[in-house]
């Protein structure tokens, strides 16, 4: 008993999965960055903290295949390290928007129009008003710039975004027969929540992840070019593109390659977003056929 | 570049030839860029540097001034007599000098200005220039004297700097905004936030000034500084904040570029009090950790010449203790060891915003790592450095360039921010102060660079360097800076 239909088997899955440019293109840019975020962990060409002065401003060759920053550290290393840096930073921010916005959503679909409702949703409204480059500069003041404060920054923004979706989802789903059958059988909301709702809504999920996803990467590197998130030693996209401004008519490959791989990453995890829209969500789906 | 600097004077040669060799008059305007904007225009009210770029000379003088090369020269007062005993000052003013508003500038205002910079309730920012006065009486209108409850060799210099310029008791009220001082120019303009516009006295007292307007655009964006330069919107841009584009100006035949020294002695201030930073054995460690070299190479692209102590190299007194705190990490790791930290230790490093500071923080956290001290770095804007570190004193490890000119009886003040305040450097001060003997002086202050240099007070990395870039036809922009001034009353275009 569900939401749609699931008589594709998986063969013709794999079909529309090799049928979908967009999502196949999707795969192999994020593949890559992951990859090489989970890479950096054991190898990198060069240690990406290591400074060395001499070797400063080194266009991209042999030995360093991007370059060398202005102070000498190898830019492909700190791509690689800085990219665990974005993804670790924008999954945890995503993971808090799933974990506290869903069940709030959810809560708020099966009180729907009750007082409970209106606290979740207009509390979302509030969140919703600021920025998360407002809310990162609100916390920093407080607590001081660090990479856990741009994660909790831009988490306190995706809730909202969950919260949002699972109720909309979640609503037109407690009026179908399903869901009235369950309750007519006795269970609680709380139970149709879990084992009716959630389980339909979990595609639009993983869509809207993926692209919240590729958002708080984004946000990541806002926040470090702004010098609110990670600080120095630790690499970060953001903070490369920084530094490199005023160096950007010396060095230009400082900029570049950090701004290639913002831009590549945050493509993949949006053409693959599109292309998990596309395969899972079941209006296009029949659509199509 | 031969040729292509030979190209360009025929091409000016030709398209002089085409103008019918018509003389132009030289441009009298300049458009001077600058990092910061002033919070306001009183000198005698805040420390901001900006300040005293603005208006020191320019707007406002005191009763001495300081030349380009550093050197006290005679300002509002003509000469000076000074008694036997050296307690008694008797200044002879300039005749005919006016305010802006053409009141006539007299020993009433000297008097006025020197008592309302020492009073209780004054702001001054620098206050201790002031300490040492017991009275100021008004001989003539012409001549002041100033009495010292006790000598201080340093008077004259301390009469010279921004915060000491004589201002119109009647103009108080509104200094902030409308300053009338006896200065070559004439405040016509602010655009808060953009720019500030000066014009020609015509009433100025002393040399006239080639210059009719002047306007100081603010740029705080090195990108955009940068930008502003190459696009010729400013012509002189001083205290360029990225010193990695000065090869490039200095490549460009259109620029030079301005490399002088400064009063800002750089160093990594040590909190003295916090353990395990009240260890000299510690701070030695550290001071040693430190490749000197590296950091002016790397954060200032090569701008800057290391420093062992705290004092300028362009001072006659200065003592190169460099070799006390050389570059050497073997024997950092020893001594902290044998202070127990062989383990490592973990510290705080907080940076304000100039690029000496965050590119330096970056280096020297690579270098004290290298030793097994672990810094954590918080990146920190000016208020909030000055209320956690300057004020708050809550810190291990700062980077900060120093730049009053004479600084060094900071050392002597226990409650300021890195707390060293030894009595044996305070009585070093004392003797200082009592001191008019320049040789005298000059041993007085070489014990004192000893001193703190071999206590490793603080890492001291290198003397800040100014660094300007200036259009090829001007001509007269100080090189150096004796203080924080943009001297414009000897700049002028070439043609």
């Amino acid at each position: 008993m569900t939401a749609f239909d699931t008589s594709s088997n998986e063969a013709s899955v794999l079909r529309q999965v090799l049928r979908s440019r967009s999502l196949i293109i999707g795969l192999v840019l994020s593949a890559v960055f992951i990859g090489a975020a989970l890479v950096s962990y054991v190898w990198t060409p060069f240690d990406a903290e290591a400074l060395n002065i001499p070797t400063k401003l080194k266009t991209p060759d042999a030995v360093h295949w991007f370059g060398t920053d202005h102070f000498g550290r190898d830019i492909f290393s700190m791509i690689m390290v800085g990219a665990r840096t974005s993804i670790a930073v924008a999954l945890i921010a995503v993971g808090i928007g799933i974990l506290l916005g869903v069940p709030l959503g959810l809560a708020s679909a099966a009180r729907s129009g009750g007082w409970l409702d209106e606290v979740i949703m207009r509390g979302n409204d509030l969140v919703f008003a600021f920025p998360a480059l407002l809310i990162a500069i609100m916390i920093t003041a407080v607590f001081g710039p660090s990479a856990v404060n741009a994660i909790i920054a831009i988490g306190i923004f995706n809730i909202p975004v969950f919260a949002r979706l699972s109720r909309g989802s979640a609503l037109s789903l407690w009026t179908r027969d399903y869901v009235l059958s369950a309750r007519v059988a006795g269970k609680g909301a709380l139970r149709i929540s879990i084992e009716h709702i959630l389980p339909n809504i979990m595609n639009l999920l993983i869509v809207q992840g993926t692209i919240q996803f590729s958002l708080g990467i984004l946000a990541e590197a806002g926040l470090s070019y702004v010098g609110l998130g990670a600080q120095p030693p630790i690499p970060s996209w953001g903070r490369m593109l920084a530094d490199s401004q005023t160096l950007i008519t010396l060095a230009p490959h400082m900029a570049l390659f950090p701004g290639f791989a913002i831009l590549l990453t945050v493509l993949g995890l949006n053409l693959m977003g599109d292309g998990l829209r596309d395969l899972l969500d079941p209006r296009l789906r029949n659509a199509r056929r | 570049m031969i040729y292509g600097k030979t190209g360009f004077a025929v091409a000016a040669a030709l398209a002089f030839a085409i103008t019918g060799g018509v003389a132009q008059a030289a441009k009298t305007d300049i458009v001077v860029g600058l990092q910061l904007e002033p919070p306001h225009l009183d000198p005698t009210g805040a420390a901001a540097g900006a300040i005293d770029q603005v208006v020191y000379s320019n707007v406002f003088e005191g009763l001495t001034r300081f030349a380009s090369d550093g050197s006290i020269v005679p300002g509002l007062a003509k000469s000076w007599e000074i008694s036997d005993d050296g307690l008694t000052y008797i200044f002879q003013l300039n005749e005919g000098v006016t305010f802006h508003d053409g009141s006539a500038m007299d020993a009433e205002d000297v008097k006025f200005s020197l008592d309302r910079a020492r009073a209780e309730d004054s702001t001054n920012a620098q206050k201790p220039l002031f300490a040492d006065i017991a009275s100021v009486e008004v001989m003539d209108p012409m001549s002041v004297k100033v009495t010292l409850s006790k000598q201080n060799g340093s008077f004259l210099f301390n009469m010279a700097w921004g915060d000491a310029v004589i201002v119109a008791p009647e103009s108080i009220a509104d200094i902030k905004t409308k300053p009338v001082g006896t200065g070559p120019f004439v405040l016509s303009n602010w655009v808060q936030g953009d720019r500030i516009e000066l014009a020609r006295n015509p009433d100025y007292w002393g040399e006239a000034v080639s210059l009719e307007k002047a306007t100081f655009k603010f740029i705080p964006d090195p990108t955009a500084a940068f930008a502003a330069v190459m696009a010729e919107d400013v012509n002189a841009f001083m205290a360029f904040p990225a010193p990695e584009n000065l090869p490039q100006f200095d490549a460009d035949p259109r620029f030079k570029v301005l490399v002088g020294s400064t009063e800002g002695e750089t160093i990594l201030a040590i909190n003295n009090k916090m353990p395990p930073f009240d260890n000299v054995k510690v701070r030695e460690a550290i001071a040693h950790a430190i490749d000197r070299q590296a950091i002016i190479d790397g954060a200032m692209f090569g701008y800057g010449t290391p420093i062992g102590t705290h004092f300028a190299p362009h001072n006659p007194a200065y003592l190169d203790l460099t070799a006390n705190s050389a570059y050497d990490p073997e024997k950092s790791k020893a001594l902290l060891a044998e202070a127990g930290f062989a383990d490592g230790i973990t510290t705080t490093l907080k940076l304000p915003p100039p690029s000496y500071a965050r590119r330096g923080g970056e280096i020297i956290a690579s270098q004290l790592k290298a030793v097994g001290i672990t810094v954590e770095i918080s990146n920190l804007e000016w208020a909030q450095w000055l209320e956690q570190v300057f004020r708050g004193k809550d810190f291990g490890l700062s980077i900060v360039s120093h730049t009053e000119p004479m600084d060094i009886g900071i050392y002597g003040r226990e409650d300021y921010y890195f707390q060293y305040g030894k009595p044996e450097f305070q009585a070093l001060m004392a003797d200082l102060d009592a001191s008019t003997d320049p040789a005298e002086r000059t041993s007085i202050l070489q014990a004192a660079q000893t001193m703190i240099s071999e206590d490793y007070v603080n890492a001291y990395l290198f003397q800040l360097a100014n660094t300007g870039v200036a259009n090829m036809k001007i001509e007269g922009l100080w090189a150096n800076a004796p203080t924080q001034a943009i001297d414009l009353t000897g700049v002028s275009w070439t043609d």
